[in-house]
């Protein structure tokens, strides 16, 4: 392929990925709200469409007609700089996950992840941990005390969960002998997915990207009821948005890497011994995967509105003291497994 | 190299694009009637005492440091753990018990700072 191809194939699958992002981030927006409704026995937004349907759409409006109001106290550059970081991560991250097998297109051969890297878990990490600056700049450049403690709080938890975060993947890493995202799926062939072989790993990768996305019971960095806003409470109109989008994108790409790492990806079981068209089957497996997102994004929305918050000197202790030694007692686990029964 | 590498870019590029578009969207339709008593540092309605960069407890200072070690430690895992099997099948069990040994020593590392009372938080 010509590097021009290449391009003009990129823009395609940056664009349906970046609209399918953007309109699951808003969908989303409407589901936790309605399942939160449902939880405490409400009826939840239902006035704007067919049941409250068209709510994200009059959401954004609204924003977009909001006065933007820098404070005074604030450091201007940084105060714009901070949603901004926070967006870019959050639209960029979902570059390496693939969302199927490779697919034979107009006779190109063609992965369903807009970048097909060698090392897109190294990508993921360290876009993940830029993430930290945006909230961190953002608390810290506001001028508001509230906003300073929430950016500091998220600071430390963030770096304090992505080091049990780090320790996981190790996990999956050996179990495939790769870090691209398509090699991590493809060698959970089968009922083999990574959630059986190492339930240790899986439980503390998904604990961690709870306190990565800043979701409840981690979500100290702006609990409403001590710290106001948290790191955004000097944010109004689209720059407030931007938090609260790229907060539920984070959200998608963790349930995306959930699936990708320990739930087989797109993987079906034993579908290939089905006999179905390759067409159909292709179909079926795009398919697996975003139900499977969408049960783990579930899981985040449920966790949410059943587990009250915890105590900052709990979720440190329970960061260093329990996730740590699990995280690394599960790769000498997997390693041992890879040695005994060489999987 | 460039053919794999390219994507990235571009996204990185879109996203920026996007990214900029939306944080300037805030300034394009909102009206713009800022008042004193309007962009003053929010504080439950009082007026704001003292400046907000004080210094920081020392804790989460600590925290930074050893997120900065362990973190790395990490990074040495991942050379290792995508090898891994091979080594094994070259070596045996030669390929496993210099990790092991490493990620002791990396633990009893841990065990000091724990004993020090550096993850103490009250």
């Amino acid at each position: 392929m010509t590097l021009l191809e290449i391009t003009i194939i990129t823009m395609i699958r940056i664009a349906i990925i970046i609209s399918v992002l953007l309109l699951t981030v808003s969908y989303l927006v409407y589901f936790e709200r309605k399942i939160s409704a449902w939880t405490q026995n409400r009826i939840g937004p239902n006035r704007v469409g067919w049941r409250g349907a068209l709510q994200p759409f009059a959401d954004v409006g609204k924003l977009l007609l909001k006065e933007d109001i820098i404070p005074s106290a604030s450091n201007k550059s940084i105060h714009t700089l901070a949603p901004f970081i926070t967006l870019v991560i959050a639209f960029s991250t979902y570059a390496v996950i693939p969302i199927g097998p490779n697919v034979t297109l107009f006779g190109y051969d063609i992965p369903l992840a807009v970048a097909d890297v060698n090392i897109g878990i190294l990508y993921v990490l360290a876009l993940t941990s830029l993430g930290v600056y945006g909230i961190t700049l953002a608390g810290w450049s506001s001028g508001s005390k509230y906003s300073l403690i929430g950016g500091i709080r998220s600071s430390a938890q963030m770096i304090s969960y992505e080091v049990s975060m780090g320790f996981s993947i190790a996990g999956v890493v050996l179990v495939a002998g790769s870090l691209s995202p398509i090699t991590i799926v493809e060698s959970q062939y089968g009922w083999m997915w990574n959630a059986v072989l190492q339930p240790i790993g899986f439980i503390t990768f998904a604990i961690s990207a709870f306190a990565e996305t800043n979701r409840l019971p981690f979500d100290l960095p702006e609990a409403e009821p001590e710290l106001v806003g948290g790191y955004h409470t000097e944010y109004s109109s689209m720059k407030f948005a931007s938090f609260f989008l790229a907060e539920y994108a984070n959200m998608i790409i963790a349930s995306a890497l959930i699936v990708t790492l320990y739930l087989g990806g797109w993987q079906v079981p034993y579908i290939d011994k089905l006999g179905l068209g390759e067409t159909l089957t292709v179909l079926i497996q795009i398919g697996s995967f975003f139900v499977k997102m969408g049960a783990v994004l579930f899981f985040f929305i449920w966790v949410r509105w059943s587990i009250p918050r915890f105590r900052y000197d709990q979720l440190m202790s329970l960061g260093w003291k329990v996730m740590f030694p699990l995280s690394l007692f599960n790769v000498v686990w997997v390693a041992v497994l890879i040695m005994l029964f060489n999987i | 190299m460039i053919e794999q590498y390219l994507p990235i870019i571009l996204v990185l590029v879109v996203a920026a694009v996007f990214a900029a578009a939306i944080v300037f969207s805030s300034r394009l339709f909102g009206p713009q009637q800022p008042s004193k008593i309007k962009i003053m540092p929010y504080e439950s309605g009082k007026d704001p005492v003292g400046s907000t960069h004080e210094r920081v407890s020392i804790k989460y200072y600590i925290v930074a440091m050893m997120f900065i070690i362990f973190d790395i430690e990490v990074i040495y895992l991942y050379p290792w753990g995508v090898e891994f099997r091979n080594l094994y099948n070259e070596y045996g069990f030669f390929a496993f018990w210099p990790m092991l040994v490493f990620l002791i020593v990396l633990e009893l590392g841990f065990l000091y700072i724990y004993k020090k009372g550096a993850l103490k938080w009250d």
